[in-house]
């Protein structure tokens, strides 16, 4: 987000908290959005993809509406309304090529009308087919592949390359310049870990039911759908439903003034610290390039440090924004930060960095897959579970960020820091009292695990941060001083 | 009678506390805008600086296009530009004989790592004189080519207590026309005005690139970028004490033309004769003025000299043969008249020895221009 946008959408989410209708919100607020991911969505090198991206985004929301929803919790006027609403949005986008001056809200020109319409035709009409069928658990299992099967192309350098050679090839593009970072698909990420956890949830039975603008509203929420956070429907859906249902009008102005207050000083406290204290830090902080270049252990220290604070202020900074546009509008969305960098262990650092990724994987992963290893014939011992449970779940998170070794190696740091961790406590469980009876001991300990587990995160940055292992081997050599 | 809890918590006080923060930053911002405009603190913050105290001095004045990669930028606040060089560490010791050099982009090292410059060459030359002191060199040459900026340059330099200026420059420096065109002047109107002023230049103070910032302009707000530039001078000092890198030297680059185009023209100027007057030499008198006692040695810098197609009319790129020829007889000429200190090395480096352009040289090249200059330099200093 740019601090344009921000400012716009600050602007429409005033207007929204303070002037809409409650009845009217669902409406605003998914048009506002629908509109919003066609805008934030960068430019791509292939002919057309920042408009079809995001319509791919919104059907694929639709489908796993349709896929997660039964037939008898769906009235069929609203939804009629509302994919009528959501076509209505997609053509008048479309139609923004033919409007000279005011083209585009689109990065680039949105494609022909009539290719418009025939893909909204066949999108909406795939999305639209769970719903003629009888239930049927495969269905679920089918778009939860699709989803990632989609993930697995995007953040894998080789296939993203392939499958924008072949989108190139469709839009009669030269297929030799394909790249690996043709498909910036804003905000698919997250997207599609709300969309996992709604048919993961419909698969065990815990998905209410939702209306399509509901859903649509909380799969492309605009504050939330560049960055996170990674909201339950439960809770987001409980959410709107606050947020548009009648208030007693006392009530709702007092509201309104703390929602602004919180709400712009929220957002002005992100802003600072992404585009003040991040984007100044972006300057020095750990590259490939300056990684090859740097000659002193000291400095290379210093850019490490560089980088692990700006990470953190960038994307907290984010989530502030996101969190202070939604409260313009009564929404509390989920914190995702809680000072990360000043716990103790890497256990309480997970808890309280990216806090709704780590809570997704804990719910959707690591907990069903440590049941599983429990239940397996031959028992394995407690730490081997909470090692291969650990390990595996921390991998998963590096590879989120895309497939790559350097990736893999970040999420195996946390994984064998955090059973590191795991054995250090039951180790120290039966000598804590003793411990704590030498305040000076107990203090000392409280700041070298602080020391020790600021380092070790800092130090994963390395892999993060670095383009393959090799530069991340040169680096750690020169943090090492050898 | 209403519960004063309620009351301090109603909508209406949370709104009033909101407009009155809002009018109270309002007015603050504004009051502060007002009172930078008027004192307008650039060359105070521009003294300001990490450089030479949390961070080594840069060896050169800093300038890039490509700040991301070259860990330097180009910033206009020459209080800024000085302090975030070496020779602001501190005061000179009695041991040292300093000198500096003033120039264009061959004198700052364009396509040249620190180690490789003139300035270099001449400190790895470890020269010392009969009294035992040191000779240090400093560059503070800048990569534009106009001699208003050279003494722009010098105007600062000459605070820092050098015992002699070298002054190298070639042709294309002299011309009316290129004399305040370089951004780092039209972004400091005023003293560049004075310049003109206090030496009789023969260039016009009104001129339309020496105008004012308005009051605007000179806002917290009007001058956004230039206080962001101050801020990223200091953090590209983390990069540059971590990598000693303050210039993106790519692998490969165009090497300068050895054909010439069949033209005899050189700026406005029409061949056969070149006068004085077509030259600023009145700037060179200025800088010599303006050093007062101390001595100033001009040198015609060494350039490329093609065998190339058409070069029986030019000598490279930037000169027709006649302009050249004529030039270095009008220097030879005012340096006899004026009792300067002038060397003409304008043959000095082999062709090549020359990279990108008619006036970059390589690290060779640049080592022959130095081992030239060291003899001068001992000569000068021992009269």
């Amino acid at each position: 987000m740019t601090l344009t946008q921000i400012l716009a959408f600050s602007f429409l989410a005033l207007l929204t908290g303070w002037f809409v209708p409650r009845r009217w919100r669902l409406v605003v607020l998914l048009v506002g959005s629908l509109l919003s991911i066609y805008w934030l969505q960068p430019s791509t090198p292939i002919r057309n993809l920042d408009f079809w991206l995001p319509t791919v985004s919104i059907t694929l929301t639709i489908f796993v509406w349709a896929v997660t929803q039964t037939r008898k919790s769906r009235s069929w006027r609203p939804t009629f309304f509302t994919i009528l609403l959501i076509l209505g949005c997609i053509i008048l986008i479309g139609l923004t090529r033919y409007a000279g001056a005011l083209c585009c809200l689109t990065s680039t020109r949105p494609p022909e009308i009539l290719q418009i319409l025939l893909a909204l035709g066949l999108g909406f009409g795939l999305a639209l087919v769970p719903h003629f069928l009888p239930k049927n658990r495969f269905i679920p299992a089918l778009a939860i592949i699709l989803i990632l099967g989609l993930f697995v192309i995007l953040k894998t350098g080789p296939l993203a390359q392939s499958s924008s050679a072949w989108l190139r090839f469709l839009m009669g593009q030269p297929v030799n310049l394909a790249t690996t970072v043709d498909l910036p698909w804003l905000g698919f990420s997250f997207l599609a870990f709300r969309l996992l956890h709604a048919l993961r949830d419909h698969q065990a039975g815990k998905l209410p039911a939702y209306s399509l603008g509901e859903f649509v509203t909380y799969g492309v929420f605009f504050p939330t759908y560049p960055g996170g956070p990674i909201d339950r429907s439960q809770r987001f859906i409980g959410e709107l439903n606050h947020t548009i249902s009648p208030s007693d009008n006392q009530q709702d102005h007092r509201h309104k003034a703390e929602n602004l207050l919180q709400g712009s000083q929220r957002i002005l406290i992100g802003a600072f610290k992404k585009f003040v204290l991040a984007d100044s830090l972006a300057l020095i902080a750990l590259n490939g390039q300056n990684a090859a270049q740097t000659s002193s252990t000291l400095w290379a220290w210093v850019l490490l440090y560089a980088y692990a604070l700006r990470i953190y202020l960038d994307f907290s900074g984010y989530t502030d924004v996101a969190i202070g546009l939604g409260r313009l509008m009564d929404f509390r969305l989920p914190e995702n930060f809680d000072k990360p960098y000043i716990k103790p262990n890497l256990t309480t650092f997970w808890n309280s960095w990216h806090i709704t990724l780590a809570q997704w994987f804990r719910a959707y992963f690591f907990n069903p897959f440590t049941r599983a290893l429990r239940s397996t014939p031959r028992k394995l011992p407690a730490w081997l579970i909470i090692l291969i449970g650990q390990f595996s779940t921390m991998v998963l998170i590096g590879l989120w960020h895309g497939v790559t070794w350097n990736f893999f190696m970040w999420g195996a740091w946390h994984g064998l820091g955090l059973f590191a961790h795991n054995r250090w406590t039951d180790w120290m469980r039966p000598r804590q009292n003793r411990l704590e009876s030498h305040p000076f001991f107990n203090r000392s300990l409280r700041f070298g695990s602080w020391f020790l587990t600021f380092n070790y995160v800092s130090l994963g940055w390395v892999w993060f941060a670095l383009p393959n292992l090799a530069v991340a081997e040169t680096m750690f050599r020169k943090l090492a001083g050898i | 009678m209403e519960n004063p809890v309620d009351s301090a918590q109603s909508p209406r006080n949370d709104l009033h506390f909101f407009r009155n923060v809002l009018v109270k930053a309002l007015i603050l911002f504004f009051i502060i805008n007002i009172v930078f405009a008027a004192w307008y603190p650039m060359p105070g913050l521009g003294r300001l600086s990490a450089y030479n105290r949390i961070f080594p001095g840069r060896l050169r004045l800093p300038y890039s296009d490509d700040p991301q990669q070259a860990y330097s930028l180009s910033l206009f606040n020459p209080e800024a530009m000085f302090a975030s060089h070496i020779i602001s560490a501190g005061s000179k010791t009695p041991g040292e004989y300093r000198v500096i050099l003033v120039g264009d982009s061959s004198i700052w090292g364009f396509l040249l790592p620190n180690d490789n410059t003139l300035a270099a060459y001449l400190n790895k030359s470890n020269l010392s004189l009969p009294d035992g002191r040191r000779v240090v060199v400093y560059n503070l040459g800048y990569p534009v080519m106009s001699l208003t900026k050279d003494l722009f340059i010098l105007s600062y330099a000459v605070r820092y207590q050098p015992d002699l200026i070298i002054w190298p420059f070639t042709l294309e420096s002299f011309p009316n026309d290129k004399q305040l065109f370089p951004p780092l002047l039209q972004n400091n109107p005023g003293k560049v005005r004075e310049l003109i002023e206090n030496y009789h230049l023969n260039l016009n103070p009104e001129a339309t690139e020496l105008a004012q910032p308005s009051f605007w302009e000179r806002t917290i707000v009007g001058s956004r970028r230039t206080l962001a530039d101050l801020v990223r001078l200091q953090l590209y000092g983390v990069l540059w004490s971590a990598t000693g890198i303050d210039q993106a030297i790519p692998p490969t680059y165009k090497s300068r033309a050895e054909d010439l185009s069949f033209d005899d023209s050189f700026h406005n100027l029409l061949p056969p004769v070149l006068h004085a007057s077509d030259l600023t030499f009145d700037i060179l008198s200025a800088g010599v003025s303006l050093a007062g006692n101390i001595p100033i040695l001009f040198i015609n810098e060494p350039m490329f000299i093609s065998q190339g197609k058409n070069s029986q009319i030019r000598y490279n790129f930037y000169y027709p043969r006649w302009a050249y020829d004529n030039y270095r007889r009008l220097i030879s000429e005012q340096s006899t008249l004026h009792g300067w200190r002038y060397l003409d090395l304008w043959d000095l480096v082999p062709p090549t020895e020359f990279t990108n352009t008619a006036v970059h040289m390589t690290p060779k090249g640049t080592q022959i221009l130095a081992d030239r200059i060291s003899q001068a330099i001992l000569n000068l200093a021992t009269k």
